[in-house]
């Protein structure tokens, strides 16, 4: 019988749906409508009073409910019990559902009285957590994890040679790698796709900082594990805390963060901003910003010029206290670290602010035994008032010192690092706006009453300004005027300035030592040390030379010239070199060695890195294919007293000495292996040869043997051509009569 | 010693020749005309006429009696090297890639391109030494290359095997009396042309060049690879110095890549190279186009590059070249002496 479709089986109808039990898909898929209750919020543990005076407790909360927002009119629904009395609760309805959720954030837990606190939740909430079953009765204390011994995060320091490590970004490999002078650097770890834009040491050194779409990731210990991670979409660019205790991160694109994309630790209130400051022990974020809208300026001929973003934006004080913000031109905000409120409040308002510097170290000044932190800022000229550079002290918010300025086309502020000067690098133009010079004006911090010194107004245009670490000396580069349409950019000359030796050992006025002219350079890298500077030609087209200068060079005492005493230095040129497509110049933490790098960032000609001592020798060269970054892992500060530190410096001698012997004893080992294997290719190679050999003569290959020159009759009888070639050395005509 | 510039050609090198005995160097060119020269001066000794299209490559037998030459004109021809006349031309449906004569000039093959319908193959002739002889127009061999065309070919030692590298950075092995493949073996990376192959004087080993960036030394009959030279540039030549055991290298980025005009980042410099130790000894600039062909003094006492840029630079080895040794050579230099004595 063919199978018909009348005749095939009915479908089972006996399946009731009913039967069978959804409850778990659709707690699952359950879905919050917009139930119109979001506005509501539930207030609870207020007094319980008779029905007569529950008007005036609606009137008393009212007015602490209103402070976040507007509650409808009969908005305050207060039930009262059988008893007559109120319950001891009541709903309140605002205007709008974010009303209720700030309610809620701001006004949970405020004291009425002394017995009384209020509670404030959202009704949606309680409706979510407060129904049965959602939260166990029973209380369970929650379990405590054993403890656990982390890896110490600064094992690289007791590296018993004292070798510093980078971190190296190549093609898609991030590598750390311990510093081996001349030979290949060790790996320490080496990782693919480690990160997905760039890696950052933090300020110490103890974290690997990697970016990628979701957020940033902190590594580090023995073993480079994840030892935090922070969620922040699209982030962009990062920022540490001088002291690793907080950072900064950033995305251009404001943050989304809604029931629909859930950020693990971000909340709503993150939503919308672009910064989020986070405290690294935790792993939570402290607070969240805005990008503030950068007053759009007009050029001369009316087209809006495009303002480059501040990186940081946010400012670390340098003892991790204070991170303020600039609004330009009106003021700068002053934030209270660990808990991001607002010092005192308000922002300090400095009209036409356009730029600010935190000291980089605790200043101490003459005569002040008080807590405080300084930042420098400047305004320039507002009308009839003239521009300003000031010295302000925190918490205090009291100007330590101002200077009046006139002219002003520019200003930059330069910190020495240990907040002992100050050095504004003012730009002026004549009054007729044509030509322009630069004034250094040099605020001497630690003195009393903070005098302020000019240094001679210099004619170039300075592009570039560097103090000495932890010294008092400093480099300048300055160029001419840019020709118009030139294609070669104008020549540089580089300055060298170091104060005068007055009696009494203190430091007198800033004198120019020397200035090196038609140079093309245009970056300055001092030694973290001091003492070393390397005078670079960075982003150029057609030069790359470094040029490495000591400031303190101890010349043989006959050579010494008179006059020479008066100054804290002595300059010479130790060496100069030569990098091809460099683009980034990194000394290493303890100023021994600087590497150079052609970074695939910015070309792609010639990628890698050189490394040279302070002393300009060149100790390796390496190309790498999309070789991107190399960054030396920083040091933190070092705990030996400045007694031991001397001690040290005193007995130089006699630790060089050990470590010489330490480096000819690594030398001889090493060099023996590598000859070692050179012995043993040569001899693997000679004796394949000769094995060919015997095999060829076996063959009877005798052209092969002969080195492929073919055995001619004629081989024995040498044609000798015999060339003479006359050469006319001189001639002379005589006329002989 | 400086070097010589050869400045005849008009138009990019394609390969530069000794003769055996080192006096004389061959060159040919994109601009059909193959040019002879007098090694020590660079003096030109004259020029052979006749390919109507750019020349590929060349060779001279080991009595430096003939010449064989191979172009774009799907042509390879056989002169006298004294006269300059043409003694024979061999046709085929596409152009001649390479020409080379097995050791003792009896045999020479040439290895034809493949295009449109003509798979690529490697041809063999027998040769009369005799000039005035005729020459026979058969080939006695035809190796068909089906897989991937060869680029290169050479004859072994006792001409016993012919090698070929391969457009797909594959290496075989034939055997030159049946043409029957007895090996093949991806030497450099997948689908990275093998643009050059040149022997050790004795032939039992050989040195490839590839796109790749690398060279390699490779054993004539096992086929193993013994060394490896990895550069940072693409290379179109390699070159096995006797004498002194080194290699040199040439190549650079190819002139359809090169998007500046800084000859630096080109990398258009000979790289000398250990032939045992692997490591890079030296370079020499000068060329400011890829280096398309380089080629040693048998006697190992210079050597010659012509490039992309239409020069051919001759260089004479200086002093040093022959006094620099590593540390295990000099002991075994000493050691040899020492046991002469």
């Amino acid at each position: 019988m063919a199978t018909a479709y009348e005749n095939l089986p009915m479908e089972d109808d006996e399946f009731d749906e009913s039967q069978v039990d959804f409850t778990d898909i659709e707690e699952q898929y359950q879905v919050r409508l917009d139930e119109g209750l979001d506005a509501f919020v539930v207030v609870d543990g207020l007094p319980v009073v008779p029905e007569d005076s529950k008007g005036k407790l609606v009137k008393f909360i009212l007015r602490k409910l209103n402070t976040v927002g507007r509650v409808k009119d009969d908005g305050v629904h207060m039930p009262v019990g059988e008893d007559g009395k109120t319950e001891g609760y009541a709903f309140v309805e605002y205007n709008a559902p974010s009303e209720a959720i700030a309610a809620a954030k701001q006004l949970h837990l405020t004291a009425l009285d002394k017995k009384h606190t209020m509670l404030v939740n959202k009704l949606t909430d309680i409706d979510r957590y407060g129904r049965e079953g959602r939260i166990e009765e029973e209380y369970t204390p929650p379990q405590i994890e054993p403890f656990q011994q982390n890896e110490h995060l600064r094992s690289w320091l007791g590296d018993p040679e004292g070798r510093d490590q980078m971190v190296m970004f190549r093609g898609e490999k991030v590598g750390v790698f311990w510093n081996n002078k001349e030979d290949a650097p060790e790996p320490v770890v080496d990782r693919e796709n480690w990160t997905e834009s760039f890696v950052q040491w933090s300020p110490q050194g103890t974290f690997l900082c990697s970016i990628h779409a979701q957020g940033v990731q902190l590594w580090g210990g023995k073993q480079w594990n994840r030892q935090k991670r922070f969620a922040h979409p699209g982030v962009n660019l990062v920022d540490f805390s001088p002291g690793e205790n907080y950072f900064t991160t950033w995305s251009h694109r404001p943050l989304q963060v809604d029931e629909n994309h859930p950020v693990p630790t971000l909340s709503l209130e993150e939503d919308g901003k672009n910064y989020i400051i986070w405290d690294i022990a935790t792993g939570k974020p402290l607070r969240s910003f805005a990008t503030l809208d950068v007053p759009t300026s007009t050029d001369a001929e009316g087209n809006p010029v495009k303002k480059k973003m501040q990186w940081p934006t946010f400012k670390w004080s340098a003892d991790d206290k204070y991170v303020a913000r600039m609004t330009q031109g009106q003021s700068i905000s002053v934030y209270e670290l660990p808990r991001m409120n607002l010092l005192d409040k308000t922002s300090v308002k400095i009209e036409g602010v356009m730029d600010f510097e935190w000291a980089p170290a605790t200043p101490k000044r003459d005569g002040v035994k008080t807590y405080e932190q300084l930042f420098c800022y400047w305004t320039p000229e507002l009308g009839s008032n003239p521009a300003k550079v000031g010295l302000m002290s925190i918490p205090s918010k009291e100007i330590v010192r101002t200077r009046n300025l006139f002219n002003v086309s520019d200003a930059k502020l330069h910190w020495q690092s240990e907040a002992a000067y100050v050095c504004v690098k003012v730009d002026r133009h004549s009054k007729s706006k044509k030509s322009m010079a630069t004034n250094l004006e040099i605020f001497r911090v630690k003195e009393k009453g903070v005098p302020v010194e000019v240094v001679d107004s210099i004619k170039d245009t300075v592009i570039n300004f560097a103090w000495e670490p932890k010294g008092n000396r400093f480099v300048l580069i300055t160029t001419g005027e840019i020709p118009a349409q030139s294609a070669v950019p104008p020549k540089t000359a580089v300055s060298f300035f170091a104060p005068e030796k007055i009696k009494g050992g203190g430091v007198g006025n800033f004198r120019h030592i020397r200035t090196a002219d038609k140079k093309n350079s245009n970056a300055i890298y001092w030694s973290p040390k001091g003492r070393f500077v390397v005078v670079a030609t960075l982003q150029s087209q057609q030069s790359f030379d470094l040029d490495f200068w000591d400031l303190s060079f101890e010349k043989p005492k006959d050579d010494a010239e008179k006059g020479e005493k008066e100054l804290h230095a002595n300059l010479q040129l130790m060496a100069t070199a030569d990098h091809y497509g460099v683009s980034d110049i990194e000394w290493d933490p303890s100023g021994r060695y600087v590497a150079t790098v052609a970074s695939a960032f910015r070309h792609h000609m010639e990628n890698g890195y050189h490394l040279y001592d302070f002393k300009g020798t060149l100790l390796r060269e390496e190309a790498i294919d999309r070789f991107k970054q190399l960054i030396w892992r920083p040091r933190p500060a070092t705990l030996l007293s400045k007694e031991e530190q001397a001690e040290i410096r005193k007995n130089l001698r006699n630790y060089s000495k050990a470590f010489d012997e330490q480096d000819t004893a690594k030398k001889n080992t090493a060099d023996k292996a590598v000859i070692e294997s050179r012995r043993r290719l040569l001899e693997e190679w000679n004796a394949w040869r000769e094995s060919m050999r015997l095999m060829l003569e076996e063959e009877g290959a005798e052209i092969e043997l002969n080195d492929g020159k073919v055995l001619r009759d004629v081989d024995g009888e040498v044609e000798e051509i015999e060339e003479i070639v006359e050469e006319i050395i001189e001639e002379s005509e005589e006329v002989i009569s | 010693m400086r070097p010589i510039l050869l400045s005849g050609h008009e138009r990019a090198l394609t390969q530069v020749k000794y003769n055996p005995d080192g006096d004389i160097i061959f060159s040919v060119s994109k601009d059909h005309v193959v040019c002879a020269w007098y090694s020590h001066n660079g003096e030109r000794l004259g020029t052979y006429h006749g390919h109507q299209g750019a020349l590929w490559t060349v060779d001279v037998d080991p009595t430096s009696t003939l010449l064989a030459t191979g172009g774009a004109d799907n042509t390879m021809r056989l002169w006298e090297v004294k006269t300059g006349r043409l003694l024979k031309t061999w046709d085929f449906p596409t152009s001649i890639k390479r020409v080379e004569f097995s050791a003792d000039g009896r045999q020479l093959l040439g290895v034809t391109e493949r295009r449109s319908g003509h798979t690529g193959s490697i041809v063999v002739y027998e040769i009369n030494p005799d000039v005035d002889a005729p020459q026979s127009d058969e080939h006695v061999l035809r190796i068909i290359c089906e897989d991937s065309k060869a680029t290169v070919a050479g004859f072994s030692y006792l001409a016993q095997y012919i090698i070929a590298g391969h457009e797909d950075g594959s290496v075989s092995q034939y055997d030159a009396k049946s043409g029957e493949l007895l090996y093949n073996t991806q030497v450099h990376e997948a689908d990275m042309q093998i643009t050059d192959l040149q022997w050790a004087p004795d032939r039992t080993y050989f040195i490839t060049a590839s796109k790749d960036k690398s060279a390699k030394i490779l054993a004539a009959d096992s086929l193993e690879v013994f060394k490896t030279y990895q550069t940072d540039t693409p290379l179109n030549s390699a070159a096995i110095t006797p004498v002194k055991d080194y290699v040199i290298l040439g190549g650079g980025q190819a002139a359809m890549d090169v998007t500046t005009t800084s000859a630096r980042q080109g990398k258009f410099e000979a790289r000398f190279w250990h032939k045992i130790f692997a490591e890079e000894i030296g370079r020499v600039r000068g060329h400011f186009g890829p280096l398309n062909y380089v080629a040693v003094h048998p006697q190992g006492t210079g050597y010659c590059s012509g490039g992309e840029d239409g020069y051919v630079r001759v260089h004479h080895f200086d002093k040093p070249y022959f006094d620099f040794m590593y540390e295990v050579e000099r002991e075994q230099a000493q050691a040899k002496a020492q046991a002469s004595l």
